[in-house]
């Protein structure tokens, strides 16, 4: 058995593989403590290696890690398990975006990465959520029903939660805010994937392809077929077995 | 020099009599001090030579101020630089000294951020604040700041530097037709005569001959590291060749010339008995865009942090700086500034439109150092380098060429995520 280990800035992800076929995983958030989150969360595995990515893989490399990877390298790998032939990965995780474009063997040709901001993440949805007083899933379900004619139009993740706070105020539909967040951050992601180039399917990553209503927009916005792994987070975290294996 | 005792070499008196802020400089001395035993000292299996550039570097705000000083004493010009596009040639002619003067650091921005937007590049607001933070003896000591207008932020900040300091400013063309040699032309003669004003000694043509060599010299010795940085496995690193480049912008030419030979003669040897700072599987890296200003050593320090090394530097602080030699041949004034225009012409510097040659140059230097894979490094907010390397990447796609675009500034808060996408890359490289 080979463990695959993503510690990421929100959530830990842990997979373990046999033979090449993924056997158990597990998710946690990261906590205040990661390396001994992680340490928990492996317990009872008898591994012959461990592999780590994502954010925490280098402190996971100096306890108990046996060898470290990208999030790029570990999402190529782990997309390619789910759907063999893909090309186009996006991943939109807690803090940061990522869109990788593959060759025909699998292997990275392009990569991008958000920069430093929050706009265009999970966690950028994760506020403007809890500034309407939804939680997550409940803003991705609330959002499938809004009329898209509404737009939030500041990048910044603190502007941003001024505008949607100041819709809210002139009596905009929760609704109707919920979308126009969705789709502020679809765009961004449209924008990160023209930049990389994309084939006609796409493999949808990281929580918030869990959120139906990101996943929607992003269909209908490229007007293309978009596989989504289950569960889609973790993807990087059996990438990372599988290049132990 | 035992790795534990590296420390800058203090001269509060002579700081004192510069006009400096002493007590905040003792901090940045000790800063750069410990980030310089971290980063270069730390290296295994470093070539012995490399000693000369530690001691240079120990000495960077005493030994070398000190020569600054003595030369200004017996009337020597000494001219401040941020830009490859001076006619250093000049200024050694007249006995004087090009001092390439930093803006790496992070540490004076937010005392620029007083006066200048933020939004504007940190080597400029850094350059800036070195100055009205009076952290920095170099600009304390300089009879003038060469200043030109290759970028926005730079022609109007030397407006207010002005204020400051002298600064003289030349006009850098920005397209390269037969008007605009015309123009650099009549520049060159023009900063002949600033420096004739200056020093109040009239520049010969003999003069300049002896200068075209001396930094005909140094420039060959650059390219001769240059050479040998391309040997797989490289015997040393792009660091420590980075370094020295950095240092070749304000050391003594001739003492330079020298002592790059001599760390070529012992690369030399390392080549021929096999010894190599990375083994010959490590991702051979090429950095290009803009200047690493001292002492942004970021991405250097990344790439050969995760396991690549840098095997070249196309930028002002590497090859764009000894790529070209001048003839020296000329004998008559009027030629030798002709041919000094020609050869600064051939600058491909990002200002310049149309500026397909560097897109070339990159590509060539890519295959002459046998590198795989092309980082663009740029400075957040650079916008020439940052379109520019648009036009690079396209190239690189076509050509097949793993290529990575980072923009980055001098603050460490990013990096983090610089380090996952140089690692991304560097796998990608590997395949
Ligand atoms: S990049 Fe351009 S402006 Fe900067 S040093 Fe080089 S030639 Fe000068
Ligand atoms: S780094 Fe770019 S923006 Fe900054 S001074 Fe140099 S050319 Fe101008």
């Amino acid at each position: 058995m080979v463990v695959g280990v993503d510690l990421g800035s929100r959530t830990i992800k842990v997979a373990a593989v046999e033979d090449s076929r993924l056997v158990d995983f597990r998710i946690a958030e990261s906590g205040y403590d990661p390396h001994r989150q992680s340490l928990e969360m492996i317990k009872g595995y008898h591994p012959a290696r461990i592999i780590a990515t994502g954010y925490g893989r280098h402190l996971a490399k100096r306890h108990f890690a046996d060898d470290v990877i990208t999030e790029i390298k570990a999402h190529a790998l782990g997309a390619r398990h789910f759907f063999p032939e893909c090309r186009t990965i996006v991943d939109v995780g807690g803090q940061d975006t990522k869109v990788i474009a593959l060759d025909e063997s699998g292997k990275v040709l392009n990569f991008q990465m958000n920069d430093k901001c929050a706009a265009g993440t999970g966690r950028f949805l994760e506020i403007m959520a809890s500034s309407l007083g939804y939680g997550l899933s409940e803003f991705g379900a609330e959002a499938l029903k809004g009329k898209g004619d509404v737009r939030i139009s500041n990048m910044c993740t603190v502007f941003a939660e001024s505008e949607v706070i100041s819709l809210k105020n002139h009596g905009t539909l929760p609704a109707d805010i919920a979308k126009a967040v969705h789709i502020s951050v679809i765009e961004r992601l449209v924008a990160m994937l023209a930049r990389v180039g994309y084939e006609d399917t796409v493999v949808f990553t990281g929580g918030v392809a869990k959120n139906p209503a990101a996943v929607n927009l992003l269909k209908e916005r490229l007007d293309i077929r978009i596989l989504l792994p289950e569960p889609p987070d973790i993807v990087g975290a059996l990438g990372a077995a599988l290049y132990g294996t | 020099m035992s790795s534990t005792q590296f420390e800058i070499k203090s001269y509060p008196d002579m700081w004192e009599s510069l006009g400096m802020d002493v007590a905040r400089f003792e901090k940045m001395r000790c800063v750069l001090g410990d980030v310089f035993q971290t980063t270069f000292l730390s290296q295994e299996n470093r070539p012995q030579r490399m000693d000369y550039f530690n001691w240079i570097v120990s000495e960077i705000h005493g030994g070398r101020i000190r020569e600054i000083l003595d030369a200004k004493k017996e009337g020597r010009p000494v001219v401040g630089t941020f830009c490859v596009y001076v006619p250093e040639e000049l200024v050694i002619a007249a006995g004087g000294i090009c001092i390439g003067l930093c803006g790496g650091s992070q540490g004076p921005i937010p005392d620029a951020e007083k006066t200048l937007p933020r939004n504007i590049c940190p080597m400029v607001k850094s350059a800036y604040g070195f100055k009205v933070a009076k952290v920095c003896p170099y600009f304390q000591s300089v009879d003038f700041v060469y200043g030109e207008t290759t970028c926005d932020a730079k022609k109007k900040t030397w407006e207010l530097l002005n204020r400051e300091v002298p600064t003289y400013v030349m006009e850098i063309p920005q397209m390269k037709r037969e008007r605009d040699r015309t123009l650099w032309f009549e520049e060159v003669k023009d900063f002949k005569a600033q420096i004739e004003k200056v020093t109040g000694k009239t520049i010969t043509a003999e003069a300049v001959t002896e200068a075209v060599k001396i930094m005909n010299n140094k420039r060959k010795a650059l390219q001769r590291l240059n050479r040998l940085q391309h040997h797989n496995p490289s015997p040393i690193s792009g660091k420590d060749v980075l370094l020295i480049e950095q240092i070749a912008f304000y050391d003594d030419p001739v003492r330079f010339a020298e002592k790059v030979n001599l760390l070529c003669d012992e690369l030399d040897e390392r080549v021929k008995k096999g010894i190599a700072v990375a083994p010959a599987s490590a991702p051979r890296v090429l950095v290009s865009g803009t200047p690493m200003a001292m002492p942004n050593w970021k991405a250097h320090n990344l790439v050969e942090k995760a396991g690549g090394i840098v095997v070249n530097d196309e930028s002002c602080i590497g090859t764009r700086y000894f790529k070209d030699l001048m003839d020296e041949n000329m004998t008559d004034l009027d030629s030798q500034l002709k041919a000094l225009t020609d050869r600064y012409m051939k600058i491909d510097c990002s200002c310049f439109t149309p500026n397909d040659d560097r897109v070339d140059q990159v590509l060539k230097e890519y295959r002459d150092s046998g590198a795989q894979g092309i980082l663009h490094y740029c400075l957040q907010f650079c916008h020439t380098y940052n379109i520019e390397a648009i036009k690079i990447k396209e190239a690189c796609e076509k050509a097949g060429i793993p290529f990575l675009a980072i923009e980055s500034d001098y603050s460490p808060e990013d990096i983090g995520q610089m380090q996952t996408r140089i690692e991304a890359f560097l796998e990608q490289i590997k395949g």
